[in-house]
Formats: C-alpha cells, structure tokens, sequence
C-alpha cells in the first residue's frame, strides 16, 4: 500500500504528530489521530471497502460521511460501523463485513453471474416453496449471504450506555453555518440552545470550504464556544421528533457512555440539516473511484487525502466547479470536466476493483481512476416528515421544499434554500432570534399555567412576526439518470432496471415499489436514494416527479444502536425496614413485585413447622395498607367491597373481597375499624397501588361529596405477623397496654397498643396461616427494635423467623386463596368461593350487575381443595385437570404444595363445575404426561376447616 | 410523548399521568341491563378528531381530571 497522504492542507483536522495503529483485516497500518477509519485507509492506498449485498461488488467511498452505503465495517466487536464518521483510535480492528473467504476472493461474487434471477422480488418469487425449506435450508444459507457483521455479545467490552433527559428552549439540528447562527441568534435573545451535529466537528460545508469560508468557520465556532447558553453536541444524531416537540437525540461524544439517548423536550425545533449530495443513475456508478464532489473534497481538505490520479468530473452545480479547483491543487490531473449545464453527460463507467475508464454521451472514452460527480441536492426532510410535513418539489430547483411548517418547527440552511455563506448566517441568525421568542412564549404560558408551584417572570414577550428574507432557490439541472441504467439503492444492490420491471409488474406506486424492490430499506433509509427512486418511477410511468411523492421519512434519522435504546434500567426495588437484618440472617431474596422479600432463611418446611408448633414471625410489610379518616369511610367500603361494612362495630376487623366493573375477582384484605371514623384498610402486595388510585378514583369523580381522607402507608407500617400456639404468650411479653386474652381480644378485632414500648402500634388478630396469630403494624422507625424484641422475648418458646415459601405452605394447608394466583384476570366471584359474603341487594357496589349475572350462572369454574390420590405425587401449579384420558381440559391446579403437617401433597384447584362436588376424582395431567388421580375434598382448608386452631 | 395540562400541576410528560380513556357515564348499577352495563364496559368512541378524556396526574397531585383531546393532532384543549 502506498500512501496517498497529500501535504499538509490548511483546512485539514488531522494531527500529524499522533500516528495511530490499527488493523484492516488483520494486517497492522497507520492512520493519523482526526482521521476517520475512512481517510485513514484511503490515505494508505485501499480502493475497495466491502462488497455489495446480493452482487458481491467491489465497492469503495462514495460520500465519505455517515451516508456512504459502502463503508459499514466491523470494528473490533461492534458491528455495521460507519467508517465515513467514526474517528479512528489505537488498536481498532477493523475488517470487512459480508465477505467469504476474504475481501479479494469472495464466493459470493458468483451471484453476478446470476444476477438477472436476482431482480426485483426475487426472494419473493424463488423461496416460497417447498414449505418445508423454509427453516432448515432458505433460511441458514440466505443468512450466509445477509450483510451486516457479527455482534460479540458475549465478550462485549462496552460500557453502560444511558439516558438524559433535557429540556432546551430551542434545539437546532444541524451545526453548518446557519446552524451555528440560529443557535447564536436563539441563545443572545435569551433561549438555552441545544446545538446538535452528526459531523465530529461544527461548521458543516465551511470545513471543507475555501479560506474565506474556513475565516467566517472560526468566527462562527468561537462565538458559539464563548457564548454560555448553548450547549453542543457533537458525533450526535436528532433522531425523531414527536408531538409537542419532543426530540431524541442520540448522544455519541459523551465521555463514558458509548451512546447516550438524550430525551429533549424544546420550545422550537430549528431544523437547519443542510443537504445531502444525490448520486447520479448510470452504469458503473458504484465502482471504486467513482464518488461524490462532497466526498472528494473532504478527503483532499479535512484529512490531506488524494483520492486518485487522473479526474473526471461530471458537474451540475458550484459545488462540482468547487471539486475541479480543489483536485486540481492537490495534483489530481483533472482530464475531463463534463459539464451538464452545457447538456454534456456521463454515459457509463468501467472498472471492477477500481474505475479504469469514464464513457461519455458525446461516445468519447476517457481513462481515468476517478469520476467526481455533482449532480445535485436532497433536501433531509424527515425531521418535518415526522411533524407530519409534507415537502414539495421545485423542478426549478430539483429538490424539495418544506413548506406551511407550524409555528414551533423552523428551518434555515440549504433545505430552506441557497445562499452566500454571509445570507446563510444572516437567515441562520434571524431564524434562531424567532425560534428564541416562539419558545420564550411558550414557556411563560407553561409557567402560567402551574399556578400553584411557579409564577412566570413577568409579562410574556410579544409575539416577533416573520421578517426574514428566504433564502434563494437556486436554479439547478434535474438529472437523475443518464442514458444507462445503473444502481439506485447501493446497501441493497437495487438498479433502475428493477425499479421499472417492479413498475411493469404493477408495484407503481413509490410505496409499493419500495416494499417489493427493498429500494431506500437499507441503512441510509433513503437519504441518498428516495429521489432517485421516484425519479425512476415518474421516468417509467411518464409522470412528474412532483406527482410521485416520496416515501415517508420516518424515526430514527439515522441507525442506532440496541443498548442506547435500551440505556440504563431503573427499575426500583421497595424494601421493608427489615430487610437488611433478613439479609443478615441468611434469607434468600425473592423479588415480589416491587419488593424484595425474604423466602426462606434456610429451610421453609421447618419453618412452617414452628408455626404449627411453637411460634414465628413473619415480616409481611408489602402487604398493602391504607389509611382511612372521615364520616364517610363506611359509604366507600360498601362501594369497593363486595361485602357489607355499615355494620362494622369499634374494634372489629372483616375480611373483604373487591371485584373490578366487570365482575372478576380484583383484591381482597383485611379492613379494620380502629375508631368511630378512623380506619385501615390491608390490600394485597401487588394490589396496594391499584386499589389506592382506584380508591382515589371514586371518592374524586364518583362520589366528590363524600368526606374521606385516603392515605397510603405501606412503607410507613411495618407489618409483622406473629403466628404459632405459643403467639399470644410471646407477645403478653412485649404487648403493655392490650388485654391479648381471647375474651377481650377476640378473634377478627383490632386493638392500639404499646408492643416493645413502641406506643401507636396497631395489632389486629387473624389468623392467614391458620394458627393463632397476632399482626403488628410498627411505626417503622422501631421496625427493628420490636423484630428484635420478638425473637429475644421468645428464646424459650423457639421464636424464629419464617419466609414466605412457609406462609405459602401454611396458608394452602389452611386453603386460603390469593388473589392472582388461585384467580386469574376471568376469575368472577362464584369461582372463588365469596357465596355467603357478597351482597347483591346493595344498590350500589362496583361491578353489581355483573355481580347478579354471575350468581344466575351454572357454567363457571369453582376453585376446590384437591388432594392427589397418591399422597407422595406432586402436580406442578397450573397443571391442567383433563377429563380422563381424552384432550378436554376441565380445570387447572392453581397452586401446589407438600404440606409438612399432613405429610401429603395439597392444592387448590379451579375446576369445571361438573367436577365440583366433595368426592368427585378428577384426571390431573402432569407435565411428564402422567394422568394421575385426585380427589375434590369438602372444604378449602385441608386442615383444621372449623378453625379451632385460630380461635383459642 | 405528549404534554398534558395537569390543573394544578401543569403541563407535564404523559409519563406522570395515566390516560383513564374517554369518559363514560356509568349506568345506575341497580337497574341497567347487562347490555347497557357492558356498553358502559367496552363500546368506546375511539373518534378520529375531539374526545373527552379522564386522566390521572399519578405522579404529581394524584388528582382526576378531564381534557378535550384530538386524536388526530394531539390538541389539546381545557373543557369548556
């Protein structure tokens, strides 16, 4: 490899003194630090970066930014990287993607002998049958074939990517000069700016520009730099917009996230993009030396790289003019300068690994290793395509234009129109000073309307009109094919020829074409290739291209990364004020929800056992707790609970169910009625935020006139359950203020009192596990001290903690349902069992009609405790009951446990009502395909259904 | 994300409030029939254009209220 380094150039952004290694294909080479992967290896000779998709093609730079549809390379363990943007760094590997065996000798080159059975819709038309190809052949030997590289997810070495949030009066999206003057003009009018540029440094167009372009560059960039209410973002993408101005922008200079997704909401969006240089349609326009004025230039001038000997050049516009001057001072021999505004034109190219020579329509051939085309502009609308902007299209001009844009989007730069650099500036400047008021406006009215947290400074600032002067629309030669056909659409290998086959098939209109053809579905997403394509099909149908349209444009602007995306989960986990002492202890954590909770310190069966037997404690503070003051609590028990609550006496607690509109089983708890108007309601864990809102919900739009204060305190009571024969005993210990007798406390009563000398506890009897049982609702500030004192005091008596797994075992020997589990989401309340508690002659309860309906039902699935035949067999939960040896499923085990007290499995199980009755053996189909037998038992509780164990 | 105009909050991201659907008139539960229940239950509007609204501010005040939304634009205006 040679080097095709030119001498230092004086807009260059490369530092000579840094040498940086790296790898292409495993061969070491050098590059230079501000060089992109691109220039770095076009400076050390390589033509060829990749090949094509379906032909295997040998393609090279054509636009050298992020568009260029042949530079994806693998880099290291990073996938799809564009080397026309990403800076190059010490030690990067980077190697071709797409290719077997190797760039030089790929196989794949053989599909160009095929090629005309590769046309438009082919895989459609070839792969369909046999069906039973599908998975086995088509898709593991086309997957060969797919390009894009490989993703190491295994050994990824990158680091956290993350997510900002921002809130800018005014984002512009572009950082070329009339960017860079909006930004300007919005921040010295008072805006914050957030100043965005996919491009690693500002200045757009000016970089590569001539030296009074490069003079007006450092101005523009030292005031920018110096002025504090703008923020710039560079190596950064505006990915979408969405309503109410609500901008991604995908972060890529952030110095420890590899990609940072920033979540904007602005006042006004300037969109100030520039333009995107268009291929021009001809044979051979994607061989290697065949590239863009804009590529060209940028090569000679950012990174001091010669992009070949001798120069043909093919221009429409001043730009082209521009690429002429600039090749000729880097000692390109330019042979040729085919000028279309003088009706000359390309006809072909010719080459394989590089252009060898440049056919014209005149019939002359002209050998050359570089054909610079400038052939015209398209306008990157998709920022207002998502504003839901349709763009028109000036054939004058040959471009689009967007027009009628609302009043909080704004744009400025070449897609507004042409101007001298200074005109740019100016309308750059005016537009940021407009974009500045419009969102000043806008936020004084959004302070105005907070009015109880903030007051707007002063009077809002009066409406600015529109005074700028528009920018020109140049004159320019629509060219987009010549005489020959050639590539449209380079990622996806789609030429002319299959645009007007897909068109004489009837795929005629652009939307359609671009679904069969793949045409603009490659990575660039149609930023070089929509006008072309309906160029192509207004050509083909004898149409104007104004009449075609364009395919939408729609989010991401550009690719972008998975993990951006993704960014940083924070998913927060609740944790009771016992948690770090059960991590202490040897628990294992279950994640529950939003809460992490102990399952088991060791051993659940045992721990199960001591609750039967002797005494434990449970911290069982997720369960939900709310807080209910007022006259009217009562009226809103009866509402949201299927039961009745008028009645509730001082003192009692009652167990109510809830069940949604529509009848289905929705939550259930304890409520208790600690004083005359004073209460507290228990929801399930998972339920506790629900029924809260939902609670909020009818007392605020259903029943305003009702006086009731609803507050959650969940995390505020630690709730611990302290069950077992020996529970009274242990608490008579602690508990100062509370006869704990069964006559004065009775079972299903609450009581205030003193436990540990921690006064204001609440303490109700119930009895989940089936044993006698005290619950404890501490202050959770004393969470602790009251846990300790629980298992000091009750040493003699083998006090121990119990986890979740044993209060599963000893609520299922007791046959207690949970909601969620033993119910699903068409659960009604005859399927759980709520006969005697529901209340249908209220005239107001939540779901009530749905409620009779379900009562005149004989068809719906009642829940029953079942015990397997074979005591030692265990279904699995959601087994499914079958009717004998048939598929007919019947029911399903809901939940399934060996319970250690009865030595023998149980569970509860929801069966059709035909299989109901006490008695009745039912078919259980286990996951191993065994049938096995078991038996619908009498009552729920497998053990102790009097209840005689809780009511001593 | 759209904005929602909180009453007492403020417009704020629709990811601190909750959209409750269009409103409904609920049935008087003792004396509807099934079928005007399940109407209340499941037939929505779903307009292309101006809609009435609940929403639910559920991390700010945790208050209800009521909008005029398009559907079309995402406009949205007070109920008035």
């Amino acid at each position: 490899m040679s080097s095709h380094r030119l001498p230092p150039q004086p807009g260059e952004v490369i530092d000579r003194s840094t040498v940086i290694n790296f790898t292409w294909n495993g061969q070491p080479v050098i590059g230079l630090a501000g060089d992109t992967i691109a220039s770095a290896l076009a400076a050390q000779g390589v033509d060829v970066f990749s090949r094509s998709m379906k032909y295997h093609r040998h393609r090279g730079i054509m636009t050298a930014d992020h568009w260029d549809p042949n530079l994806s390379l693998q880099v290291d363990d990073e996938p799809n990287v564009r080397a026309g943007t990403r800076l190059l760094a010490e030690g990067m590997q980077v190697s071709t993607q797409n290719v077997w065996p190797s760039l030089q000798h790929d196989v794949g080159v053989l599909n160009k002998a095929v090629g005309r059975f590769l046309s438009a819709g082919f895989y459609y038309k070839t792969f369909m049958k046999p069906k039973f190809l599908w998975d086995n052949v088509y898709q593991s030997v086309l997957r060969k074939f797919a390009p894009g590289g490989r993703v190491h997810w295994k050994t990824s070495t990158h680091g956290a990517y993350d997510k900002r949030y921002a809130h800018p009066d005014v984002l512009v999206a572009g950082g070329g000069p009339a960017g860079m003057a909006a930004a300007l003009g919005a921040a010295q009018a008072g805006a914050s700016v957030l100043l965005v540029e996919m491009a690693p440094e500002l200045g757009g167009h000016l970089c590569w520009g001539n030296d009074a372009e490069r003079a007006a560059l450092d101005k523009l960039t030292t005031a920018v730099i110096a002025e504090a209410n703008i923020e710039v973002m560079t190596r950064s993408t505006v990915t979408g917009r969405y309503d109410h101005n609500w901008v991604a922008v995908m972060q890529g200079d952030h110095p420890l996230a590899p990609e940072r997704l920033v979540k904007a909401r602005v006042g006004s969006l300037v969109v100030a993009p520039g333009l995107i240089e268009r291929p021009l349609i001809f044979s051979g326009n994607d061989i290697p030396g065949v590239m863009l004025s804009g590529a060209a230039r940028r090569l000679i001038n950012l990174w001091a790289v010669k992009p070949g000997q001798r120069a043909v050049v093919l221009t429409a516009n001043a730009e082209g003019d521009a690429a002429v001057k600039d090749l000729q001072a880097a000692g390109v021999e330019v042979v040729e300068v085919v000028d279309v505004r003088t009706g000359a034109m390309v006809a072909s190219a010719v080459g394989k690994s590089r252009l060898q020579k440049v056919v014209l329509e005149d019939g002359r051939t002209i050998e050359a290793d570089l054909l610079v085309t400038a052939t015209g502009w398209t306008a990157p609308t998709s920022l207002l395509n998502m504003a839901g902007n349709r763009p028109v299209y000036d054939p004058q001009a040959a471009r689009y234009f967007p027009e009628n844009l609302p009043e909080e989007i704004l744009t400025s730069g070449g897609i507004a129109g042409n101007g001298s650099t200074d005109e740019l500036i100016a309308h750059g400047s005016a537009t940021g000073v407009l974009a500045a008021n419009r969102s000043l406006r806008l936020r004084h009215s959004r302070r105005a309307a907070t009015a109880r947290s903030r007051s707007p400074e002063g009077p809002a600032p009066e409406a600015l009109t529109d005074t700028r002067t528009p920018l020109r629309r140049e004159a320019h030669p629509e060219c987009y094919r010549a005489s020959t056909h050639g590539f449209v659409d380079y990622a996806e290998d789609v030429s002319s020829k299959d645009l007007i086959q897909a068109a004489g098939e009837g795929f005629d209109s652009i939307e359609l074409m671009k679904r069969y053809t793949t045409v603009t579905m490659g990575p660039a997403q149609g930023k070089l290739e929509t006008v072309n394509a309906a160029a192509v099909l207004a050509e083909s149908r004898g149409m104007d291209l104004a009449d075609i349209g364009t395919t939408v444009w729609r989010p991401p602007f550009a690719p972008i990364s998975l993990g951006a995306l993704a960014g940083r989960i924070f998913e927060p986990v609740r944790r009771s004020a016992l948690q770090d002492w059960h991590e202490a202890h040897g628990a294992t954590a279950l994640l529950a929800g939003q809460w992490v909770r102990p399952d088991h310190y060791g051993d659940a069966v045992a721990e199960a056992q001591n609750v039967r037997n002797g005494v434990g404690i449970i911290d069982v503070t997720p369960l939900g707790k709310i807080d209910l003051q007022g006259p009217d609590v009562a009226k809103l028990l009866e509402l949201v609970y299927v039961n009745r609550w008028e009645s509730l006496k001082v003192g009692r607690v009652r167990y109510g169910a809830m069940v949604a509109e529509d009848g289905v089983v929705s939550d259930d708890g304890v409520t208790g009625r600690l004083s005359e108007n004073h209460w507290l309601m228990t929801t399930t864990s998972s339920g506790a935020g629900a029924v809260w809102e939902m609670l909020e919900d009818w007392l605020q739009t259903g029943h305003p006139e009702w006086q009731v204060h609803v507050t959650p305190v969940t995390g505020g009571l630690t709730s611990i359950n302290v069950a077992g024969p020996h529970s009274r005993q242990l608490l008579e210990r602690l508990v100062s203020n509370v006869d704990l007798s069964s006559d004065a406390f009775p079972y299903f009563s609450v009581r205030q009192g003193t436990v540990a000398d921690v006064p204001d506890c609440v303490i109700w009897r119930i009895g989940f596990t089936g044993e006698l049982s005290f619950e404890v609702h501490v202050p959770s500030g004393h969470a602790l001290a009251v846990w300790e004192a629980l298992l000091a005091e009750g040493q003699d008596l083998g006090c121990a903690p119990f986890g979740v797994e044993a209060q599963r075992i000893l609520r299922l020997e007791k046959g207690h349902y949970i909601v969620g589990q033993d119910t699903d989401g068409l659960s009604k309340a005859p399927t759980a069992g709520l006969g005697g508690l529901v209340k249908l002659d209220k005239t107001d309860t939540i779901g009530l009609p749905e409620l009779r309906a379900a009562y005149q039902r004989e068809d719906l699935p009642i829940l029953v405790a079942v015990q397997p035949d074979d005591p030692t067999v265990l279904p699995e939960e959601a087994a499914q009951i079958v009717d004998g040896q048939t598929a007919t499923i019947l029911g399903r085990v809901t939940s399934s446990r060996h319970s250690p007290t009865l030595g023998r499995s149980i569970c509860l199980a929801q069966v059709a009502p035909q299989l109901a009755a006490p008695g009745t053996v039912i078919t259980v189909l286990m996951a191993d395909g065994r049938r096995i037998p078991a038996t619908v038992q009498e009552h729920h509780a497998h053990l102790d259904h009097q209840g005689a164990r809780q009511r001593v | 994300m759209i904005i929602v105009p909180c009453p007492h909050c403020g417009p704020r991201n629709s990811v601190d409030l909750r959209n409750c659907g269009e409103v409904v008139n609920r049935p008087n539960p003792d004396t509807a029939t099934l079928t005007e229940w399940r109407t209340y239950l499941y037939l929505r509007e779903n307009a292309a254009g101006w809609v009435s609204e609940t929403w639910y501010c559920r991390a700010g005040c945790r208050r209800y209220f009521t909008i005029e939304r398009n559907t079309v634009t995402n406009e949205i205006r007070d109920q008035s």
